[in-house]
């Protein structure tokens, strides 16, 4: 079985946050749980749905990775853009720039 | 244009605070996601890839300067200080807290707007000819129409549960500005014999993963019995449009179903029972919408202004801009001057806060405060003095808001794609910055000429990539970006449906494709006055797709 992450949004804000080790949120991908195997994913997802009846997060999911040896790697290019929390468009560019210096 | 009246003040301020109830119903647990999404939905409200996003209703494209200062300041204060203009002429932020929005509706009921009908499948924003009321090849405004059709629509209790999601344009041009023929249903203003002004109705056009042409159902509708002969379509749909698949829920699905013949029946059958009763517009009402939509005090000008030709013959790069960006108005002495959201590298559409609210003060001196946003993602001022273009495009100049593209291969339309959009497959922007890049010689664009290229970054086609010359679609192999390429495709007058070249492209391959499709026309056009389009209509896919996939299988895309 691949590895596996357990992500959502918060519902705050609407933030991307990852489930970590201790079953709390993280913004940063890195910080994830990985999760390889069924019973794994099952109780991350359990954790994920008491995260969710306590207002804290909407629409977790589990999301394939890649585990190497630098660590796990989203492996699609919709998580990729999530792991990095921004858009790719070049920030020296356009409107974007305004965004970007925060 | 328009103001609210007591009833719009009033729902609109009973909505907000419905809404702020909600919201802290949902942070108390009160309300689980399941009960508060379509709630959210139905104030614009969605959740998306990165963030919420707030989508904000521009009625028929037509904002004021005070509006649209308004918007810089949501920006600034409750975004991360820029704006998207979208392809249904409304204004997207991309990054507002849940818990501010409540807050960002009070400041936009201020100024008379709301983000009610951004959403849901109810009959969304009317859009219209974003040179309404100033065109010279206009039979009537249609603003007019748009207002009456907005103030039926919002909030109508039948329709607030269609089978789907329900776009109305409206044209009052000779012209197709509006794309009136992919819309559920498109309404073209038209004189009969007798010299009438009434409404040509097409119904069931439509783009996303059935794109279709609408057709006509009628072909002249007295003014007065719009609203009955609408509330007629809508019924038909409502009773026979198909609720059991989203992907056959649309008019145009019915429409084809049906056949047109059969369907123009049905829905005469249901006017002849509502025709001629409450929904009659009476003149007076009529009258009463027009006068919000009196023309700004012009002056009278002569048709040539000397300032402008001396400008024009003074400076080339203000007589490259003047070419592209600026049209006939219908007023001696005046012109209508699109303001390009498409700069090079830039994301189509995107306006910072500051450039918002030195548009609106640039609306303020020399447009009588009014603007427009274009489907095309662009902002308009609709009246501006022919002797103040000069002053005026050095103002644009100053901040990167002159970029000579209207028209042109660049004026891209891209939707938001897989940087912010959760349905998406793949990006839509880094494709327009990268052909913006690739194509930013100006005397090369003008060379091509006229070429519309959209992008979608998914088959919802929210980039309208059916309907682009060139379009572009995001489609997803294995959770990897790919993108299909159609050529042929027009909104205008003349509309047709892109066809597909071929297999998809990586995304490092589709400036070179598009670059090879070019040269092609090119090569291949008649003069410089066959545009992309005949051409492509007179020689065909062929010669586009020889030189796209060549005869070598190794440059040959995998993905099909
Ligand atoms: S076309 Fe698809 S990717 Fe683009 S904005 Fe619409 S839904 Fe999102």
């Amino acid at each position: 079985m691949t590895v596996q992450v357990v992500t959502a949004n918060r519902l705050r804000d609407g933030v991307i946050v990852w489930l970590t080790a201790d079953l709390g949120w993280s913004e940063e991908f890195t910080e994830s749980r990985p999760l390889r195997d069924e019973a794994e994913a099952k109780a991350a997802l359990e954790a994920a749905g008491v995260a969710v009846k306590a207002r804290l997060v909407v629409g977790p999911y589990l999301a394939e990775v890649d585990e190497t040896p630098e660590g796990l790697k989203p492996n699609s290019a919709r998580e990729r853009i999530r792991a990095s929390r921004l858009p790719t468009i070049t920030p020296d560019q356009g409107s974007w720039t305004g965004r970007i210096e925060g | 244009m328009y103001r609210y009246d007591e009833f719009d003040a009033t729902f609109v301020a009973e909505r907000v605070k419905q809404f702020r109830g909600q919201v802290e119903r949902r942070l108390a647990g009160e309300l689980g996601e399941d009960e508060f999404r379509p709630l959210r939905l139905q104030n614009g409200l969605y959740l998306q890839l990165h963030a919420y996003m707030l989508r904000i209703a521009v009625p028929y494209g037509v904002l004021s300067s005070k509006q649209l200062r308004k918007l810089a300041f949501i920006a600034r204060r409750y975004d991360k200080g820029f704006g998207h203009f979208t392809t249904r002429q409304n204004i997207q932020f991309n990054w507002p807290e849940l818990v501010d929005v409540p807050d960002i509706l009070d400041h936009l009921a201020s100024v008379e707007m709301h983000a009610i009908q951004t959403s849901g499948n109810c009959i969304r924003n009317v859009t219209a000819d974003h040179f309404a009321g100033v065109a010279p090849d206009e039979i009537e405004d249609p603003r007019v129409w748009a207002e009456i059709i907005r103030q039926w629509s919002t909030l109508h209790p039948e329709f607030a549960f269609l089978p789907r999601k329900f776009k109305i344009a409206v044209t009052g041009a000779s012209h197709d500005r509006a794309a009136v023929k992919f819309h559920d249903i498109g309404l073209k203003m038209v004189k009969n014999e007798a010299g009438e002004i009434g409404f040509e109705v097409i119904v069931g056009g439509g783009m996303g993963r059935t794109p279709a042409i609408g057709p006509t159902i009628r072909g002249f509708l007295p003014k007065q019995h719009l609203l009955s002969y609408l509330e007629a379509v809508l019924r038909v749909y409502n009773l026979l449009g198909r609720r059991d698949n989203l992907y056959k829920a649309r008019i145009k699905i019915l429409v084809a179903a049906t056949g047109t013949q059969e369907f123009a029946r049905l829905v005469e059958e249901e006017w002849a029972r509502i025709k001629d009763g409450a929904l009659t517009l009476p003149a007076e009402e009529v009258a009463r919408i027009e006068r919000y939509f009196q023309p700004p005090a012009y002056e009278k000008l002569p048709a040539i202004s000397t300032e402008l030709e001396t400008a024009k013959r003074g400076d080339a790069t203000f007589a490259r801009w003047l070419k592209a960006n600026t049209h006939a108005h219908k007023v001696d002495g005046y012109s209508i001057v699109t303001i390009s959201l498409k700069p090079e590298g830039g994301a189509p559409g995107d306006a910072s806060a500051d450039q918002m609210d030195l548009i609106a003060d640039l609306a303020d001196e020399y447009s009588f405060k009014e603007l427009r946003v274009t489907h095309h993602q662009n902002l308009v001022l609709p009246n501006v003095r022919k002797q103040d273009l000069y002053a005026l495009w050095q103002r644009l100049a100053a901040v990167r808001l002159a970029n000579p593209n209207v028209g042109f291969l660049t004026d891209i339309i891209a939707c938001p794609g897989l940087d912010y959009c959760n349905l998406a497959n793949a990006r839509s922007i880094p494709i327009a910055q990268r052909l913006s890049r690739r194509f930013n010689d100006f005397q090369r664009l003008e060379e091509i000429g006229e070429l519309r290229l959209n992008i979608s970054g998914c088959i919802n086609a929210c980039g309208h990539h059916h309907a682009g010359n060139i379009g572009i679609l995001g489609v997803d192999k294995q959770g990897e970006e790919f993108y299909q390429i159609t050529l042929g495709g027009s909104s205008k007058d003349d509309s047709s449906i892109g066809k597909i070249i071929g297999p998809a492209f990586a995304i490092d391959q589709v400036a070179d494709a598009v670059e090879n499709i070019v040269n092609v026309y090119l090569e291949k056009r008649t003069g410089q006055d066959e545009r992309f389009l005949e051409t492509f209509r007179r020689v065909g896919i062929d010669p586009f797709k020889e030189k796209v996939y060549g005869n070598s299988q190794a440059r040959r895309p995998a993905a099909e």
